[in-house]
């Protein structure tokens, strides 16, 4: 902008370029949004429709009682999470939250690779005040027990 | 007693924040223009009435008083006494009270000091103020009393959530509520100067230090924040985009815009009705990020304390103030728009480009924090996290950090490219050599963070050579607080990329007498033991830990476990060697009697943070150079005046 140009058209001129700007993040936002926001899953859902093992999303359910196993290297962990209509096998390597133990809700991060699912992480109950808001209305048969067991 | 002492205190507070907008208002008209004295005592009273009522809730937290509900419900008799006194904010109620007392000692302070302002600016800011806090005492007098009282008194408190019981959360959260804070003053100066059309270099000036002390409070409550959730929750990252982490980070970026955009209206005149825009959107995002945490809206590892209502309650705040000075600006933004001209090389044209990354990043953030309550309108569920805001923030923050490289550099209103062109060769070069060495000598890495260790070095050169040249003794202070924050991102940013190119895990169950073996170090587990400490007992690891065949040196995680609230923690070590940090973590005990333990090996990770210290030091030296420069300023208008009125007499 030359000095020639009068104040109001430069100040359009600013206006017009933080228009496009913002424009563009909210453009850019919503193209990686579709790509990158990873979708929340109970064992029925992935058993219908199983996302590509590209897809990051979350799984949530119950840990099946009896069906937690820890494979001879000591930090890597089996179990099944289900919902009361279908169950899912997870595979996850790393130390569990405190209170993750079988029978009570969790919600799992990762990737779903050949019908298994691999957790890059886990949310278990960290607390009495913190309880991951997808395990409050997974179903509705499980509701109340995941509700009474995260409270 | 001392619980009704703190109420009445705090609805006396709240009647004096009434009576100072009433006659704020009043003093703005011309028929009733005295009462607008009143103002300046008035928010001085209720600042300190306010502050009273929060000792009250101090002392009522110091001596464990179990017949107040806020206190059996958070505290513990058997706490220490730092995480007693802590534990007065680490809870809904209390952190609201510290809220409205640090807003109303603000403005008791602004009263108190400022002369720059026009006086019916200063009465409309106060009384914009007085608008703010009101809405917060109501909320704390009708919805969340922080006084009240339990009959019977509860035999023993609930105590402190474990996670809270640090002391670096004990001081992270008022840190950061000054700065919140601070940005309701730039807040109400920025509706205080659209209500009487006082936007120019003036307003700026009074309004600068104000959001250079919110930003610096930002500046260290994130960086406090960040390092909190390194060592205490043991996952070894620094920064997980969660939406409690985004609520300090959006008011610090548009912070950040506003501090830059004041230096322009008040050197230069120009950008008057962007900085009065920026200066509620600060605010705003101060709210929003309120919002967010304390509603419960949001899944958080950070949101204790969560109540719906209450978020009802806040979010309806947020729509009358935000709101009302949205309107108050579309009426307004005309008559305050025009301003000086500048050319598209010069230090305005950089800082607006800042302006608009900044403000783009914001915009990514905020975008990303809010979509997931958007789409669980319509009935699906998703999470947004760093694969989504990494790659698409660096898209606006990249392009800034380069051109941060040149903007110092140029001069006000009108400069050509060609003049600096020496100048600006050396970062490129240092820059250049820098992805030639990685490209000969380094593993391959992901781009971002080849990027950011590419750029860091260029960045750290450029942000001093506004000294090149300089008689260093008379460089103003505030340039020095320039290079400071400047220099302290680009260390920031080498931290950063660094961890995130090269960092090393090791996850491995063992047993006493073994060795794990992570990036450089061999850690040998000696022995686990049972410690106590006054309020939790635990199993400690000792581990000998080598860095390349060094002598030894003995590190101790453990794993803590709470009875009250019962609860387990996990307490990382750290070890920092001048070129990086080992991190270890103990686990469970698995069936087989061996140990779980989790170990990271992280080069050039603390500076992050020193990062973060140095660039909010470069905060506090501009403004004290800005605060110095402003006293000889107004001494010598004093004296010009003095001599005219000599030369009249």
């Amino acid at each position: 902008m030359s000095a020639s140009i009068k104040p109001k058209h430069q100040r359009l001129v600013l206006v017009i370029i933080a228009l496009v700007a913002l424009i563009g993040a909210g453009l850019l936002a919503a193209y990686a949004l579709r790509k990158q926001a990873s979708y929340f899953y109970v064992p029925s859902d992935i058993v219908a429709s199983p996302p590509p093992a590209d897809r990051a999303v979350r799984l949530g359910g119950m840990v099946e009682k009896g069906s937690l196993r820890t494979d001879p290297d000591g930090i890597t962990i089996h179990f099944v999470v289900g919902d009361g209509k279908k169950t899912v096998p997870v595979k996850f390597t790393g130390i569990t939250p405190d209170l993750f133990v079988e029978g009570s809700g969790v919600v799992a991060e990762g990737h779903l690779v050949n019908g298994t699912f691999v957790a890059d992480n886990l949310l278990a109950k960290h607390d009495e005040n913190y309880v991951p808001r997808e395990m409050q209305d997974m179903t509705k048969a499980q509701a109340d027990k995941v509700v009474a067991d995260t409270k | 007693m001392i619980a009704e002492i703190g109420l009445a205190v705090l609805w006396m507070a709240a009647a004096l924040a009434v009576l100072q907008l009433v006659s704020g208002v009043l003093g703005l008209r011309p028929n009733t223009a005295d009462v607008g004295s009143l103002v300046r005592p008035l928010a001085v009273v209720q600042g300190a009435m306010v502050a009273i009522a929060f000792l009250c809730l101090v002392y009522l937290f110091a001596t464990t008083d179990l017949s107040v509900k806020l206190v059996a419900d958070n505290s513990h008799s058997a706490k220490p006494m730092i995480f007693k006194i802590a534990g007065t904010w680490g809870n809904h109620e209390g952190s609201m009270l510290l809220w409205v007392t640090i807003m109303g000692l603000a403005g008791g302070f602004v009263a108190l000091i400022e002369r720059r302002l026009r006086e019916d600016t200063l009465i409309a800011t106060l009384a914009g103020q007085a608008f703010v806090s009101i809405g917060f005492y109501a909320f704390l007098l009708f919805a969340s009393n922080p006084f009240a009282r339990l009959s019977p008194p509860a035999p023993e408190g609930a105590g402190l959530n474990p996670l809270l019981q640090d002391i670096g959360l004990a001081f992270h959260p008022p840190t950061l509520y000054v700065g919140y804070v601070g940005l309701s003053i730039a807040f109400s100066f920025a509706v205080g100067a659209l209500v009487t059309r006082d936007v120019g270099p003036a307003f700026a000036r009074a309004m600068r230090p104000w959001v250079l002390g919110a930003w610096i409070f930002l500046t260290l409550g994130i960086t406090a924040g960040s390092y909190w959730a390194y060592y205490t929750l043991g996952w070894g990252g620094w920064w997980f985009w969660d939406p409690v982490e985004n609520a300090s980070l959006m008011p610090w970026l548009a912070a950040t815009a506003l501090l830059h955009s004041c230096s322009v209206l008040a050197s230069r005149n120009a950008l008057r009705a962007w900085t009065v825009m920026l200066g509620v959107i600060a605010f705003s995002m101060s709210m929003v990020g309120t919002f967010l945490v304390r509603s419960g809206i949001l899944t958080s590892v950070h949101a204790f304390a969560v109540d719906p209502e209450r978020g009802t309650f806040i979010l309806a705040l947020l729509a009358i103030y935000i709101g009302g000075a949205l309107a108050l600006f579309g009426l307004r933004a005309s008559t305050v728009t025009e301003g000086a001209r500048f050319s598209f090389v010069s230090r305005e044209a950089a800082l607006v480009f800042n302006n608009v990354m900044l403000t783009g990043t914001l915009g990514i953030v905020l975008v990303g924090t809010l979509y997931p309550l958007l789409t669980e309108a319509f009935g699906t569920k998703v999470s947004v996290g760093p694969p989504y805001f990494n790659p698409v923030a660096s898209v606006f923050v990249l392009p800034m950090l380069v051109v941060l490289m040149v903007g110092p550099l140029l001069r006000w209103r009108s400069d050509r490219l060609g003049r600096i062109t020496l100048q600006m060769a050396i970062p490129a070069i240092v820059s250049a050599l820098t992805l030639l060495g990685m490209a000969l000598f380094a593993p391959p890495i992901h781009l971002l963070p080849l990027l950011g260790i590419t750029i860091a070095p260029g960045l750290a050169i450029a942000s001093i050579l506004p000294l090149a040249g300089r008689n260093l003794r008379r460089t103003p202070v505030a340039t020095w607080g320039m290079v400071f924050a400047h220099f302290g991102l680009a260390v920031a940013l080498f931290g950063m990329a660094c961890d995130s190119a090269y960092s090393t895990e090791k996850l491995a169950a063992i047993n006493t007498g073994d060795t794990v073996e992570v990036g450089p170090w061999k850690v040998k587990l000696e022995a686990i033991v049972p410690v106590a400490g006054p309020n939790w007992t635990a199993l400690e690891a000792r581990f000998d830990a080598s860095y390349k065949g060094e002598a030894p040196v003995r590190m101790t995680p453990q794993s803590r476990t709470f009875t009250s609230p019962p609860g387990n923690r996990a307490e990382s070590a750290l070890k920092t060697r001048w070129n990086g940090q080992l991190y270890t973590v103990l686990g469970e005990e698995g069936q087989d009697g061996r140990w779980q333990v989790r170990m990271w090996w992280k080069p050039f990770v603390p500076m992050i943070w020193l990062g973060g210290v140095l660039v909010a030091l470069g905060g506090l030296l501009a403004l004290l150079g800005r605060t110095a420069s402003d006293v000889r300023r107004h001494r010598a208008t004093a004296k010009i005046a003095e001599r005219k009125a000599d030369l009249a007499r």
